[in-house]
């Protein structure tokens, strides 16, 4: 009896796996899956990310290369252990045509090495990981954005200029943080000036007191800090909290004070900061997109939403040369790569190795915007080591 | 290291680990007495830090009264909860063994973990240190130390009196005491054990939500926070003995100092530390150190 | 005649144990050639959870030894995996998976020896522990590529004189290899099951105390345990790591340890299907519940049901799935017996 029982569960557990298997295909839409952190401390730049691409699909008629656009998503929590099996899911269980994603660096590493071996096309709309388009640069990985080094090299040619000598770093342990550091190194040495510490603690980890006490007892000239998200929000208000931001000027990328103003209120008024994005460029461009989406979403715009924006826009531009037929990945590939953005941030070109190659621009924090200073660093290309293509 | 810079360090470490007493605590009667192991114990720690975030506009709109008023608020929340979760849920662990309370309680950090994201989101967010602790207390030339953070090592510290003097010295305290001790004999004698039991892990629970709301200012409220909070705990209760409220302030500001310290002086390996630190106390006390029963 | 010969041998077959175990074989063999691809892989990492909690299950179910850090073995097995293969051409896993398993069983014999000195649940606490300590030495510090995991670059083949027998970059050839170690474990558990060494263990589990009296030096027979134990959840780690070709600290965390707890109870405690039947309900039952075509929108929230039903399988089988037969047999007797 009781094996019968056991065969027939047994049976069941396959039969239902048989059964679920059954997929479906529909031919005329284009399917994207967007992966994404629907939560977690990058929760809100998910959400602007996948914002500004459907705002831009929206504007073209719903349509890209002349198809419309099917949405699947999946929530990868920041994760980098279930990177992989959220991007099988993706691409094998819902077949999709082109992955969107994602924000964490560590994330998008494992998903640009799925996306290698299993030939998927690829926009990567944040995560600046250099080893994506460095060792690992492919064909069919794209990105919209920036990488790591880019915005802390030119905060530290700043730096450097504004006089610091001594600066110390403080950042979480993962790919992005020490690769915005390293950026920051290089750039604060091109301009006469040196990193005595570095300090780490992990991600997403948010209790910063005893670091904060250390920083005080170096005394450097200045500090510099990455982080994102509900971690930026917290730093820049414990370091002002603390007292430090009297005597010692914070720096960082951009992502320390952009989408996070309103939270930070008083705590970062005065702070400059760099990133390929500002308030109050004075572009058309820039203008339109920005009353477009605070009509759609009833928001302000940041940098994340104008990344996925452009990351649609990359893709559109490659669709409609193919005419919407994917299978066509290589002149889909071509037009992706000759293609100029005509991006909110200013137009922009792709490097060799598939990074955008943009200015750099200087901001201030006045009030809740990030007012547009000046130019840090015209068209800076990221230097993509180790990419053989 | 010099002096001023080490004395700073020193209070941040007596302010982790006091915090971490509160929680601990809550574990230690919960786990000594009720012979429970509540993995749930941090989501209690979550809950209070949002409901820190949801009656934050309670706070601003009654300034100076507001925060008081928002934390006793919580803790009565919290006493009715715990009161409750303990009748519907919690009574019928005792029987069952170690492992099945474990994957019980699991479950319970799931649904909470779910209930909390329905309800109030998945998103990180502030809340604001009431104005009247905002200020900074200058500490030697260039550094300020948080006011607030002073407070809550302040409060913290009276709650542990009063768990001292309400333990030690009044007759719940005995019961509390014997029942640890022997539980059978305790209810033998009359006690409605019953009812202790409930007090003592609606207690816990308000121990553990306490502690929450008045980290949240200092932490931030996110997701998931109740995880790194349930080990540490989980190390502090198993360091001091279980079952002793002295044995859990002495290894919260033992697992404080360490955690401190060795984030500032060694940050590689300051992860490692309070388990090394667990793994040696074990092996030269097997029951922590101070046993009881 | 002949019929009723015939008939006695339909019936011995039909009586056959084995059966259901063999059916679940030959359905396992048969499914990459009938489900999708994206099943197939969910196939084979459950078949690499069910090796992971069979290892478990000599400590657990056998032993009475609960530990809440076996994922330390596990992980340590893959991340060993990841470090020593080399970064040219495919690594021969003649030597790479025993590699693995070793690392793991040194590991574990070293680990076991501090934490059997503990008892009850200062056990389960020091495991934990110590597993704790292994998650953040590969977390925190730079041995191993910190919080962000480490890759696997090529996936290693089975090569003799230079010709390729095995080669686990085919992922048919890799999943019909991970069939033929589940399998292998299973039947080594088998059989340590009915060895002079498997009543031991049975016997500590029963009452210690009297064991030692008879004795049996208890130390050491848990410690064996405890190392094959972990060496057996070292072929899950290097199954794993060869899978995804990426390795991440949060395969040591603790939540792993209690997930492949919580798959021993769902199967039911002390058998050796169960745990391999608790592996292939867990990680339906999540798939169930993350299923946006049942649920909808809901779905994002799928740790709610998964967490109820947690709780409701340990409350109402606490005996597990193998058990419920009895169990629901003991429920209906009296329903039966009355009137």
């Amino acid at each position: 009896m009781k094996h019968r029982r056991n065969t027939l569960a047994a049976a069941l557990v396959a039969g239902a796996l048989c059964v679920a298997t059954v997929g479906v295909h529909a031919q005329s839409k284009i399917k994207v899956g967007m992966m994404l952190p629907y939560t977690g401390t990058y929760a809100a730049l998910g959400t602007a990310i996948e914002n500004g691409f459907r705002l831009y699909v929206q504007q073209q008629g719903g349509k890209l290369g002349g198809r419309e656009i099917e949405y699947f998503k999946v929530d990868d929590e920041s994760e980098p252990s279930k990177a992989v099996d959220n991007m099988n899911k993706l691409i094998k269980r819902d077949n999709v045509d082109v992955v969107v994603g994602t924000v964490h660096s560590g994330v998008v590493m494992a998903m640009a090495k799925v996306a290698r071996d299993t030939n998927t096309l690829l926009v990567i709309p944040n995560a600046g990981a250099e080893a994506v388009t460095g060792p690992m640069c492919a064909p069919n990985i794209f990105r919209s954005s920036f990488s790591n080094w880019q915005p802390g090299y030119a905060m530290g040619k700043v730096a450097g200029e504004r006089g610091a000598k001594k600066v110390v770093t403080i950042t979480w342990k993962y790919a992005a943080g020490d690769e915005s550091v390293e950026g920051f190194k290089e750039g604060l040495k091109a301009s006469g000036g040196e990193v005595v510490k570095d300090l780490t603690l992990p991600f997403p980890n948010v209790e910063f007191q005893a670091l904060l006490t250390d920083i005080a007892a170096t005394k450097p000239d200045a500090v510099y800090a990455f982080f994102a998200g509900g971690g930026a929000v917290k730093f820049v208000k414990d370091y002002a909290a603390a007292g430090l931001n009297r005597t010692i000027p914070l720096y960082g990328p951009g992502f320390l004070t952009d989408g996070t103003l309103e939270a930070q209120g008083a705590s970062a008024q005065g702070m400059l900061t760099t990133l390929h994005y500002a308030d109050g460029l004075d572009n058309a461009k820039d203008k339109a997109f920005r009353a477009d989406y605070a009509k759609t979403y009833k928001m302000a715009p940041d940098v994340y939403a104008v990344q996925g924006y452009d990351a649609a826009q990359m893709l559109g531009a490659g669709l409609d040369a193919v005419k919407g037929d994917v299978s066509k990945r290589n002149e889909l590939v071509a037009a992706m790569e000759k293609a100029r953005i005509d991006s909110p941030r200013g137009a922009f070109t792709l490097s060799k190795a598939h990074n955008p190659v943009q200015d750099m621009y200087l901001r201030k924090v006045v009030g809740t915007e990030n007012r547009f200073e000046g130019v840090a660093a015209k068209a800076l290309a990221d230097p993509a080591r180790g990419c053989n293509m | 290291m010099d002096f001023a810079v080490f004395l700073v360090q020193c209070l941040n470490a007596v302010q982790y680990g006091l915090l971490l007493f509160l929680v601990a605590s809550g574990l230690t009667l919960i786990f000594g007495i009720l012979g429970v192991i509540n993995l749930a114990h941090g989501s209690f720690y979550m809950i209070g830090a949002y409901l820190a975030y949801a009656l934050a506009p309670l706070a601003a709109a009654h300034s100076g009264g507001g925060f008081p008023a928002a934390l006793a608020i919580g803790v009565v929340l919290s006493i009715v909860f715990g009161y409750v979760l303990e009748w519907v849920f919690v009574s019928y662990l005792y029987e069952r063994e170690h492992l099945q309370q474990v994957l019980m309680t699991y479950g319970l950090i799931l649904v909470f973990e779910e209930l909390r994201s329905i309800a109030l989101g998945d998103d990180v967010h502030g809340v604001a240190v009431p104005e009247w602790l905002a200020g900074s207390v200058p500490l030697g030339g260039v550094m300020t130390y948080p006011v607030y953070r002073l407070f809550m090592s302040g409060v913290c510290l009276l709650v542990a009196l009063a768990l001292y003097a309400v333990i030690a010295r009044t007759r719940v305290g005995m019961a509390i005491r014997a029942g640890a001790t022997n539980r059978e004999m305790v209810q033998a004698l009359g006690v409605d054990i019953r009812l202790l039991y409930r007090i003592v892990f609606a207690a816990g629970v308000a121990l553990a939500v306490f502690a929450g709301m008045l980290a949240a200012p200092v932490t931030s409220v996110y997701p998931g926070m109740g995880n790194q909070v349930l080990i540490v705990s989980f190390v502090v209760v198993v360091i001091g003995g279980i079952g002793s409220i002295r044995g859990a302030l002495l290894a919260s500001l033992l697992v404080g100092f360490v955690d401190t310290f060795g984030n500032v002086l060694v940050p590689q390996i300051a992860g490692v530390l309070v388990y090394v630190l667990m793994a040696a106390i074990l092996l030269w006390r097997p029951e922590g150190l101070f046993r009881t029963g | 005649m002949k019929f009723r010969r015939f008939a006695i041998l339909v019936q011995q077959t039909s009586a056959w144990r084995g059966w259901p175990l063999a059916v679940a074989v030959v359905v396992l063999a048969v499914f990459p050639h009938v489900g999708g691809d994206f099943y197939v892989d969910l196939v084979l990492t459950t078949m690499i959870l069910s090796i992971f909690a069979l290892s478990l299950e000599l400590l657990v179910g056998r032993t009475g030894l609960v530990s809440f850090g076996h994922a330390a073995f596990f992980g340590i097995a893959a991340y060993a995996t990841a470090l020593l293969s080399p970064s040219g051409a495919a690594p021969s896993h003649a030597w790479l998976l025993p590699a693995g398993v070793a690392t793991a069983a040194l590991a574990a014999a070293v680990i076991g020896a501090f934490c059997l000195r503990a008892r009850g649940v200062y056990f389960i606490m020091v495991t934990l522990a110590f597993a704790q300590m292994t998650y953040f030495v590969f977390h925190d510090t730079k041995l191993a590529g910190g919080s962000d995991g480490l890759y696997l670059n090529v996936k290693p083949a089975l090569t003799l004189d230079g010709i390729t027998i095995v080669d686990l970059r085919n992922p048919r050839t890799f999943y019909y290899a991970t069939l033929v170690l589940l399998v292998l474990v299973y039947a080594v558990l088998a059989a340590i099951g009915r060895s002079r060494f498997g009543y031991a263990l049975a016997g500590i589990r029963a009452n210690e105390q009297r064991m030692r009296a008879a004795g049996f030096s208890t130390y050491g027979y848990k410690l064996a345990a405890f190392t094959l134990a972990g060496a057996l959840a070292g072929i899950a780690g290097f199954l794993h790591a060869v899978k995804d070709g990426f390795v991440s600290p949060e395969i040591l965390a603790w939540h792993q340890s209690g997930a492949v707890l919580l798959m021993l109870i769902l199967g039911g405690i002390g058998t050796l299907r169960g745990a391999v039947l608790g592996a292939f309900v867990f990680v339906l039952m999540k798939e169930l519940f993350q299923s946006e075509a049942l649920f909808g929108a809901f779905a994002k929230h799928w740790q709610l049901p998964l967490g109820l039903a947690v709780i409701a399988c340990v409350a109402l089988m606490p005996n597990g799935i193998v058990a419920l037969p009895t169990q629901l047999r003991r429920f209906r007797a009296p329903l039966l017996n009355a009137g």
